[in-house]
């Protein structure tokens, strides 16, 4: 099993979980509560699947410190308004989309997971395309935020096709697709492609390798604490 | 369904009509509801309905959809601090759910002639209440836990016989929430059980908050008989089907046994089974402290009304910009704002 590859797959899906569970009681709207947890679930259940591949889900999610986890930093970016929130899903789920749609042709041995995340996955990509429609081509004010959400998170867009040891893909192809899947996306919402780079020089492909933004270690203090307290109890 | 369709308003003051002629309507109306309430039919959006009857279902319905969504916050309150993965995901799913009954108590409610954004704005002005269980804090990870077994397993005991209440949709949303309530009152009580049977600091977590919780979950079915204002009102149009007291008497049998299968105790020195009543008598309940809460006094209630208000006020531009693209691209304004 290659284990590398379930760790960053895995950790992705558990900490953009955490991050929209935060939302709870916060939303908008009442149906933006439900929407929003549906999809925090929705990634909860793969991170389970895939942190199971790679060990104990528990002891992986709640015992390992933060150097460990090799979630890319998008994910792990707070919340911020619902734009950032509404950006942060864009950009990933589009990513998720391509990523899983290629793992489910293949035999490998994330092919039947896959194969069941690319259609929850479909159901995450719709609601933030949508989402950015509304929000770029709202009222002034919402355009600016979204602006400001997606120009903000853009650093973060390029680690998604740093390779990941064991998963065999056409990184290229998927940037590419994705690009142009997002590039439409912006464009239908009256929104301009942000221009600054997709990576920085500081921190190439820097989550998959453990190296992570500020908050994370907070959060991780929030989502461990009170397992780490009660060392082998069972819940 | 035999009861008078009157139009979308079923109001009198109809304009031209002299008043006896409204009035010999008016008691011609309300015979027919009457019979229909008494024959246990439904009554439905457009029948005929008492002012009264139409106010007082405004008032109950409003107030359990804000029970379900101030109710959010307490176990919201623990969902990043889960102690694991599978606690995580059954916590989630059970906020969602509670936004989803929320959802649907407040459409039965527009069938009454008010709307979500009306009642809304009544919760964030502390104008319409709503269950004062959810002014209590979650201290500790068993709070959770016992939210689900006792405060879900009062709302259970409340809510099972309003499936059968006179007005339909009500007792159409009710028999589609029990369904979902009793799923994660079971959940509950099991997450208990796993810290009962755990280490010795998860047991005493799991009693310290069973401690907390029993008697406000006692308080759930509101005041004694004596002291309901709209008990005999609400049972005579078959909107409540038991008195406060009777579903609580109900709610102290079914727990009772549960507590001791679960290894806990209850916070109650005068709780004992009676074999001549066939029920367990209990304690006298601190009704300063229910008065008190319901008031606005309670551990949480500002801050429980705060955060609602910050959400709704937060989300607000939020709103703003799904209306106006919905204006924008359903073609009612062609004109682009943006």
């Amino acid at each position: 099993m290659p284990t590398a590859a379930a760790l960053a797959l895995g950790d992705d899906a558990l900490v953009l979980s955490h991050r929209l569970g935060e939302w709870a009681g916060s939303a908008p709207v009442l149906e933006e509560e439900v929407a929003l947890a549906n999809i925090a679930l929705d990634l909860l259940g793969q991170a389970r699947v895939l942190l199971s591949l790679a060990g104990d889900e528990d002891e992986l999610a709640y015992l390992r410190e933060e150097r460990s986890f090799r979630n890319t930093q998008l994910v792990e970016q707070p919340n911020g308004d619902f734009a950032h929130t509404i950006a942060r899903q864009l950009y990933f789920s589009t990513y998720q989309r391509l990523l899983y749609g290629q793992l489910a042709t293949g035999d490998g041995p994330f092919a039947g997971l896959a194969a069941k995340a690319v259609k929850e996955i479909a159901y995450h990509q719709d609601h933030a395309e949508h989402w950015t429609l509304r929000l770029g081509d709202g009222t002034p004010e919402s355009h600016e935020r979204m602006q400001r959400a997606c120009d903000a998170l853009w650093r973060y867009t390029g680690e998604l096709f740093q390779p990941v040891e064991g998963l065999d893909l056409d990184h290229a192809a998927m940037e590419s697709a994705w690009l142009d899947s997002v590039t439409a996306v912006l464009g239908k919402a009256t929104l301009t492609v942000p221009t600054g780079p997709r990576t920085g020089a500081w921190a190439a492909g820097a989550g998959r390798q453990g190296l992570h933004t500020e908050s994370f270690g907070r959060m991780l203090a929030e989502m461990q604490h009170l397992h780490r307290s009660h060392p082998g109890a069972t819940w | 369904m035999t009861a008078v369709t009157a139009g979308t308003t079923g109001t009198t003051g109809t304009p031209g009509v002299s008043d006896a002629a409204v009035a010999a309507t008016q008691a011609a109306y309300e015979a027919v509801f009457d019979a229909a309430v008494a024959a246990d039919e439904r009554i439905e959006p457009r029948d005929w309905m008492p002012e009264a009857y139409r106010a007082s279902l405004v008032r109950q319905i409003a107030q359990h959809a804000h029970s379900e969504i101030i109710g959010m916050q307490p176990e919201a309150n623990w969902i990043t601090r889960a102690p694991s993965l599978r606690r995580k995901a059954i916590l989630i799913a059970k906020v969602q759910d509670e936004a989803g009954h929320g959802l649907y108590l407040y459409s039965a409610a527009e069938t009454l002639g008010t709307s979500r954004d009306e009642l809304l704005d009544k919760l964030h002005a502390g104008r319409q209440k709503y269950s004062s269980i959810f002014n209590y804090p979650t201290l500790t990870w068993a709070d959770v836990g016992a939210i689900g077994w006792l405060v879900d397993g009062a709302a259970i005991t409340n809510q099972v016989p309003l499936c059968r209440c006179s007005y339909g949709p009500y007792a159409r949303a009710m028999v589609r929430v029990c369904k979902e309530e009793s799923f994660h009152q079971r959940q509950g009580y099991e997450a208990l059980l796993a810290l009962s049977n755990g280490t010795e600091a998860q047991h005493a977590m799991a009693q310290d908050a069973v401690d907390r919780w029993w008697w406000p979950s006692l308080m759930m079915f509101g005041p004694p008989d004596d002291e309901s204002t709209h008990t005999a009102q609400a049972m005579a149009w078959k909107i409540k089907r038991h008195t406060n007291d009777e579903l609580r008497q109900r709610f102290v049998d079914i727990a009772v046994p549960q507590a001791e299968a679960l290894g806990l105790t209850l916070p109650d020195p005068d709780l004992r089974w009676n074999e001549e009543r066939g029920h367990y008598d209990f304690g006298p309940i601190d009704w300063t402290e229910f008065w008190d809460v319901l008031k606005g006094n309670g551990p949480c209630n500002d801050q429980r009304l705060s955060t609602r208000r910050q959400a709704h006020e937060d989300g607000a531009w939020v709103r703003e910009a799904a209306a106006a693209y919905a204006e924008k691209h359903t073609g009612k304004h062609g004109e682009a704002q943006a």
